[in-house]
């Protein structure tokens, strides 16, 4: 049953399926281990980015190629909902269909920037996807009738969704069973099936055929292969778990801007993430995204305290700064790539 | 461009043809001509900070996202030495700026360029060959050297003053031009004629064609590729920490994403050109920096799409860039 739903693809190594399982549970039972506000917030953030990274390793993991324009994707899907929500008001219906319009528009730029560029070589098509998404940014903070501008846009949910809104009268175990849950597990349930399906993807004899291309195209080609398909046909897949993410972290935050969706920096997060936790295994998307948003939110705390502790000596206080805690992942960034570039995941399944 | 051999006529032209198709749209030839010279400036200095980038692409098939940082840390070097030079910046005399404008521009020049070395003995080296990797390396690379400048110069922006002589424009007729971009025009062709004159006239130019045409064949007869390319490598840094001051300087400010904004408009320069042609990242730039003036004034809507919709019609019409270098 379990090898069923992992499409085969287990863990392979004792440790990383122990902390697979205590991240999974961590993560199911986190209203009631973790019940502030803030600890919340950090659960569904780094479920929303599981799901993010795990499409984005899809693309550089599994095909081979360098995007860019993730972070387009994953803002197209939030200011889909953001603006269906805003403008018709607080139904389902209204976030069924800026939704839908929002997974159509990103499939449908995915294909057209696949076929423009993936023709030709990773390289390229890094460079114009870096182009296409800052064009993107620019454009969302220019319509700012429509999208708010660098303000973003606050909206209200359905009643269900709502922190107000009490499900069950009584406290369930001591907690108080809100809105806020019902969002956070609706949140739980579609990445934990969509990062499910993705598996499912990377196992069948489509994702083969990714690995295929990624390990030599000009092989995959000569075969028979059609690599410009499979490649766009991956793009596309990707883009629009990532819009699903996109629309899945509007829905928890019910605010959308281009801070939490369109920037460069989360773009850049991603990269870290995937790296870090390995690429070329969906199980590294689950690392690198709960290692990463963790230490986003808890190391900076920590490196505080150090810079305090190491006041007077010189230059260290102002490295161990807290909001430089940047240059240390990206440093460690690029001992990954040289060094284990199968990431977490790879040096612990290297070892057994 | 390939000097020596027959040059391609069209693409010049093109500039040319959108400098004359913008006038009538433009109206008044004096605003044309303003317009015309801003964009010039702006391509110019796109061109001094795209060109290393595209000739290493061309001579060593690296395609180096980190190169946005040696803009940033050129400019920040520049204001270091200029913020400590403020009096002479702000007296009247060509001589007093330009002595604090040189250590200014060499100090750039020369943090970019051993940064450059730096980075290509360090961070390039091992992923030679590996386009992944070297995306993912220099992008970390770019990361890291963002934070660095942070730590080094403080997470503010700096405000950058023009030297007092090359603020305020010159009139010819009714067309007023701000002496700056006139500076920046003029230094854009002495870097273009420089590179060209090298390029075209010189036994090292030779070999540096030469190893854009075929690196293998250039090595089999007994140059060293390899320490041509780290020439290359450290010039093409130095001119991006050139273009960062005088972009600086445009923009009358220092921040440490600097770089990282132009390297978006480099892409498309360097697309548009044809990777690894550095004449074609010339007239790359120039369109673009033309085009965004234009547009930027007749229509203003569009301004921001300007540069993709460019990149696409000539990706459209040459799949593979203006000039487009002849290596799969």
């Amino acid at each position: 049953m379990l090898h069923r739903l992992l499409s085969g693809d287990t863990p392979r190594s004792r440790v990383l399926a122990a902390i697979l399982a205590a991240i999974l549970l961590a993560l199911l039972l986190a209203p009631l281990l973790f019940p502030g506000t803030r600890s919340l917030d950090v659960a569904a953030k780094v479920l929303v980015f599981i799901l993010l990274v795990a499409s984005y390793d899809l693309l550089l993991g599994y095909t081979g190629i360098v995007s860019f324009a993730h972070t387009m994707f994953f803002g197209i899907g939030g200011y889909g909902v953001g603006i269906a929500a805003a403008k018709f008001g607080p139904t389902w219906g209204s976030l069924a269909l800026g939704s839908l319009a929002a997974l159509g528009l990103s499939a449908l730029l995915a294909f057209a920037i696949g076929l423009l560029s993936l023709r030709v070589r990773a390289i390229f098509f890094a460079m114009i996807t870096l182009a296409v998404a800052s064009f993107f940014q620019i454009l969302a903070s220019q319509l700012s009738a429509l999208t708010g501008g660098e303000d973003g846009l606050n909206y209200r949910l359905p009643e269900i969704l709502l922190p107000g809104t009490r499900l069950i009268e009584a406290p369930l175990l001591g907690v108080d069973i809100t809105g806020r849950i019902a969002s956070y597990y609706l949140v739980f349930a579609a990445v934990l099936a969509l990062f499910l399906l993705l598996l499912r993807i990377v196992n069948s004899p489509f994702g083969r055929v990714l690995l295929s291309i990624r390990e030599n195209e000009f092989r995959a080609e000569a075969i028979g292969t059609r690599t410009v398909f499979y490649r766009t046909a991956a793009n596309c897949i990707a883009a629009l778990v990532a819009t699903a993410a996109g629309i899945l972290y509007a829905l928890w935050l019910r605010y959308t801007g281009p801070d939490t969706t369109l920037s460069f920096n989360i773009m850049i997060d991603i990269l870290l993430m995937v790296v870090i936790g390995g690429m070329g295994t969906m199980y590294g998307a689950v690392l690198g995204a709960t290692l990463f948003v963790t230490a986003q939110n808890y190391l900076q705390d920590l490196m505080k305290m150090a810079s305090e502790a190491l006041t007077g000596v010189p230059l260290l206080p102002s490295l161990l700064h807290p909001d430089r805690w940047l240059l240390w992942l990206g440093v460690l960034f690029i001992l990954c790539v040289y060094y284990f570039p199968t990431g977490i995941v790879g040096k612990l399944r290297a070892r057994r | 461009m390939s000097p020596g051999r027959r040059i391609d006529w069209i693409p010049l032209a093109l500039v040319g043809a959108l400098m004359l198709a913008a006038l009538p749209l433009v109206g008044s030839a004096p605003t044309w001509v303003t317009l015309t010279v801003a964009g010039l400036a702006m391509g110019m200095m796109i061109f001094i900070m795209a060109s290393g980038l595209t000739l290493v692409f061309g001579l060593m098939d690296v395609m180096n996202f980190a190169h946005g940082a040696f803009i940033s840390v050129g400019a920040y070097a520049a204001a270091s030495v200029l913020v400590a030079m403020r009096g002479a910046m702000q007296e009247a005399s060509v001589t007093a700026n330009l002595s604090a404008m040189l250590p200014a521009v060499l100090a750039a020049i020369a943090l970019a360029g051993a940064l450059g070395l730096f980075f290509e003995r360090v961070v390039i080296r091992p992923v030679y060959g590996d386009h992944l990797k070297q995306i993912l390396v220099t992008m970390g690379g770019l990361i890291v050297c963002e934070q660095l400048i942070h730590v080094v110069w403080g997470p503010d922006i700096i405000p950058l003053p023009r030297p007092a002589t090359f603020t305020g424009s010159v009139t010819f007729g009714d067309a007023a031009i701000e002496r700056y971009r006139l500076l920046a025009v003029l230094v854009g062709l002495a870097v273009f004629a420089g590179m060209w004159l090298l390029l075209a006239r010189t036994r090292l130019g030779l070999l540096i064609r030469a190893g854009v045409e075929n690196a293998e064949m250039v090595e089999s007869l007994g140059y060293r590729i390899r320490r041509l390319f780290v020439g290359v490598f450290v010039a093409g840094s130095a001119l991006a920490g050139l273009g960062g001051v005088m972009w600086a300087m445009y923009q009358e400010s220092v921040y440490a994403q600097m770089g990282m904004q132009m390297m978006v408009v480099i892409f498309i320069v360097i697309i548009i050109g044809g990777l690894g042609s550095v004449g074609g990242c010339f007239v790359g730039a120039l369109l673009v920096g033309l085009l965004a003036n234009y547009i930027g004034y007749v229509a203003p809507k569009l301004a921001l799409g300007s540069n993709i919709l460019l990149m696409v019609l000539v990706l459209l019409w040459r799949p593979n860039g203006l000039y487009p270098v002849g290596k799969s």
